[in-house]
């Protein structure tokens, strides 16, 4: 990286950034991802390695554990998350599919209740629109309605949110949809350490659990550390973590939105504003919510990201309990929500540039924030 | 020593259901020794052989269908008693006249197969090892229910059976899954996975036998085509009405489904295909519900009385099997009287069990969301304060 560049980064021009941003959000996301504050460790991994090393160590250690979706195989995954595994494992075990959401989900679901434990790849989150009833009504209620009968040790994954340029029917977030079924574990990886612990946690999960991955996030490089780099690496389902530590608000994001908080958060350190606390969700449900409200009664703000649609979403939620909880006490401003905008996204690139939060509005829903007193 | 006797088919009258035989007996009635002949249009092939038309069965065998078959309308018409008597809420669609496919196939089978099938299962969670209190106390919504009470009347499930499934096409998916897991640990056994003429239009129905197909899954799919979705009738909603046929690359087979021999005939030719390696096949099983779609329909105004009384009288699946049973002289009719009785004794018996049986602890609200000593450690009920924390 130019020593120019760097500089462009460091400094508080959002003009500069934004820029940045628009003519490559991928190396703008590389860029932000070396400047966060990840485990320590020698080793980088990417995302999407970080995820096929998931894959590859479960379905090593369990037999029962085999991977179907479209292209999975013999095309190495569509984003090359499968890469290597039908090579390894041979084709009783990675399953290309026909282009049939609604049949193949269900016939995963069916084989986990007769004692499989199927990895079910949706190509994107929004295909498995097709599929949704049989993720809700038949893995999601199962063991419920069967009276503890009958188990579905499933895991479904696949990219969700936002990507670059694809438009509406491709770029939507189901964070919030999945989140609010009983039944169901939803997690939503950031980083390359999140991705693997959290898809091992998913695959070993007896229930059945969905995995949010980011298109986006699949090429960016992470530092793992030496406990991440074992095959025994799991991340508990349910427990946010605490990115980076600070006094005078909690930004709480999950997946992407991740690296654009602790951007905001740096940047806003910088420029002498305020030492923001940034909390990874890792988990969508079960939220971790014992987290974000002992944040919030140390620094008596808060402010949610995610890219998903604002109404009935996860900031909604994350509002919604801390209102009804002691941490309502503790807040000197209202709780504020940073979302994706509620349009379908658009595909023209300055017009998606509104579709999605980044650093700038962060910084800036974060000052205004700051500059709130209640009573004032 | 045996006899032999034919008669020619042409004697037999259209309405008849008891087709001629050749009936010889051994000693043991538990070997396979007594050989009924079914009658020639008892199936229709598609892209395959039909299977014989020589039964080769037990006299045990079909006393136990017999038995079978007596218990399960006597344990669907308590049911529907129970339901008048607003002991039984929501739905609750009977298997009235459907008798024959849910026994025919279960003396085919063993219990490493496994079925599946929708929401008219209790005959089948019956056939399928489940005890008749425990099927009433589920419809019940009591403790002693199959599901704990849990999950009524679509939601009924025992190790080899998989329900008991509510959205309409969504268990032929499943079922698919189901055989694919039998293939992938090596059992050499099949799924059945049933569905009817309203749901063979599924988009769904048609992804499951692809898959089957291209995978050579030890699926058989089974068409239990009552003649009416709900409401409308086949040739309402069927731009095909040759269920049999519509799975277009998998062969497949009409069977008449009123006649338990039958059923169980097809059903062994059945599970010998698909075990074969021959991949799958598709039955379509011709049968009858008495009663409406649901406890919520009489049943009669897409329908004529006429119709319904018709088959009552001249295709009864327990009527057929009496009429054998009498004539080849299998049993005694007091012994057949016997059955009867005791049947009835033993599901009023079951419905007192079920009655007993208490509701649920309240406790039970909040288990089984998630796996036990997996899940999250709280679940929020109506409002803050109803918090429950495992």
């Amino acid at each position: 990286m130019s020593p120019m560049l760097k500089k462009a980064i460091t400094v508080s021009i959002p003009s500069v950034r934004q820029a940045l941003a628009r003519s490559n959000p991928v190396l703008a996301n590389a860029l932000l991802a070396k400047r966060t504050y990840n485990s320590k460790g020698g080793v980088e991994m990417t995302v999407r390695d970080a995820l096929n090393s998931a894959l590859e160590e479960e379905m090593t250690a369990d037999e029962k554990v085999y991977l179907l979706g479209e292209e999975v195989g013999q095309y190495n995954g569509a984003y090359k998350v499968s890469k290597g595994l039908l090579d390894k494992f041979g084709p009783k075990r990675v399953i290309d599919t026909p282009i049939t959401e609604s049949g193949f989900c269900g016939l995963a679901v069916g084989s986990a209740f007769a004692g499989l434990k199927p990895v079910c790849e949706f190509m994107t989150w929004n295909f498995a629109m097709q599929a949704i009833d049989q993720i809700v009504n038949s893995a999601a209620k199962t063991h419920y309605m069967s009276g503890g009968n009958v188990n579905c040790p499933i895991t479904f994954r696949g990219p969700n949110g936002a990507a670059a340029g694809v438009a509406a029917q491709h770029s939507q977030c189901f964070a919030a949809w999945y989140g609010s079924v009983p039944g169901l574990k939803v997690v939503s990886p950031w980083n390359s350490e999140d991705a693997k612990g959290l898809l091992k946690a998913a695959i070993r999960d007896p229930n059945p659990v969905v995995v949010l991955e980011n298109e986006l996030m699949y090429g960016i490089s992470f530092p793992m550390s030496e406990a991440a780099l074992s095959k025994d690496f799991v991340i508990e389902i349910g427990k946010a973590k605490i990115e980076k530590e600070g006094t005078d608000v909690t930004i709480v994001a999950h997946s992407r939105s991740v690296g654009f908080a602790l951007e905001a958060a740096m940047l806003l350190e910088k420029e002498g504003i305020c030492s923001a606390e940034v909390i990874n969700l890792r988990s969508i449900r079960p939220l971790d919510t014992e987290t974000i409200i002992k944040s919030v009664k140390k620094t008596n703000r808060l402010v949610t990201v995610e890219g998903g649609w604002p109404q009935y979403g996860v900031g909604s939620e994350i509002c919604a309990q801390i209102m009804e909880s002691e941490a309502f006490d503790h807040l000197d401003a209202p709780v504020v929500r940073v979302t994706g905008a509620d349009v379908p996204t658009p595909y023209a690139q300055n017009l998606e540039a509104f579709a999605f939060p980044d650093t700038d509005v962060i910084a800036r829903v974060v000052k205004r924030t700051l500059n709130k007193k209640i009573g004032a | 020593m045996f006899s032999t006797q034919k008669i020619s088919l042409a004697k037999v009258a259209a309405k008849a259901f008891i087709t001629p035989l050749t009936v010889r007996t051994f000693a043991s009635s538990a070997a396979r020794n007594v050989s009924i002949n079914l009658h020639k249009g008892s199936f229709e092939s598609y892209n395959c052989d039909a299977p014989s038309l020589d039964v080769e069965i037990s006299k045990d065998e079909l006393v136990r269908m017999y038995k079978s078959m007596v218990t399960m309308r006597r344990m669907e018409m308590a049911s529907d008693g129970l339901y008048k008597a607003k002991l039984i809420r929501g739905f609750c669609h009977l298997c009235t006249g459907q008798e024959a496919v849910a026994v025919g196939m279960e003396t085919a089978l063993t219990a490493e197969d496994n079925i599946i099938t929708a929401y008219r299962c209790h005959g089948f969670t019956y056939m399928r090892g489940a005890s008749i209190t425990s099927i009433l106390a589920e419809l019940l919504g009591r403790k002693a229910g199959i599901s704990g009470g849990k999950g009524g009347s679509m939601h009924m499930f025992t190790p080899n059976f998989f329900g008991g499934n509510g959205i309409v096409g969504a268990q032929v998916p499943l079922g698919a899954g189901i055989a694919f897991a039998q293939k992938y640990k090596g059992h050499k056994a099949a799924t059945f996975s049933l569905y009817g003429d309203g749901a063979s239009n599924q988009g769904q129905v048609f992804e499951a036998y692809n898959m089957a197909k291209l995978w050579e899954l030890p699926a058989v799919f089974v068409c239990e085509n009552n003649r009416y979705g709900m409401g409308t009738a086949a040739n309402r909603s069927s731009a095909n009405t040759s269920y049999f046929k519509r799975g277009d690359y998998i062969p497949g087979l009409r069977v008449n489904g009123m006649d338990v021999l039958a059923v169980h005939q097809a059903v062994a030719y059945a599970k010998e295909w698909t075990v074969s390696g021959k991949g799958p096949l598709l039955l379509e099983m011709e049968t009858y519900r008495y009663g409406g779609h649901s406890m919520s329909d009489p049943g009669t105004t897409y329908r004529t009385r006429e119709e319904i009384q018709h088959m009552r009288s001249n295709n009864d699946p327990i009527t057929g099997l009496k009429q054998r049973l009498l004539e080849f002289n299998i049993i005694t009719e007091d012994e057949m009287k016997a059955i009867d009785k005791a049947a009835r004794v033993e599901v009023d018996q079951a419905v007192e069990e079920a009655k007993a049986s208490g509701e649920p602890d309240i406790s039970e609200f909040w288990t089984q969301i998630y796996q036990k000593g997996s899940g999250v450690p709280t679940a929020r009920g109506r409002e803050p304060e109803e918090f429950h924390h495992y």
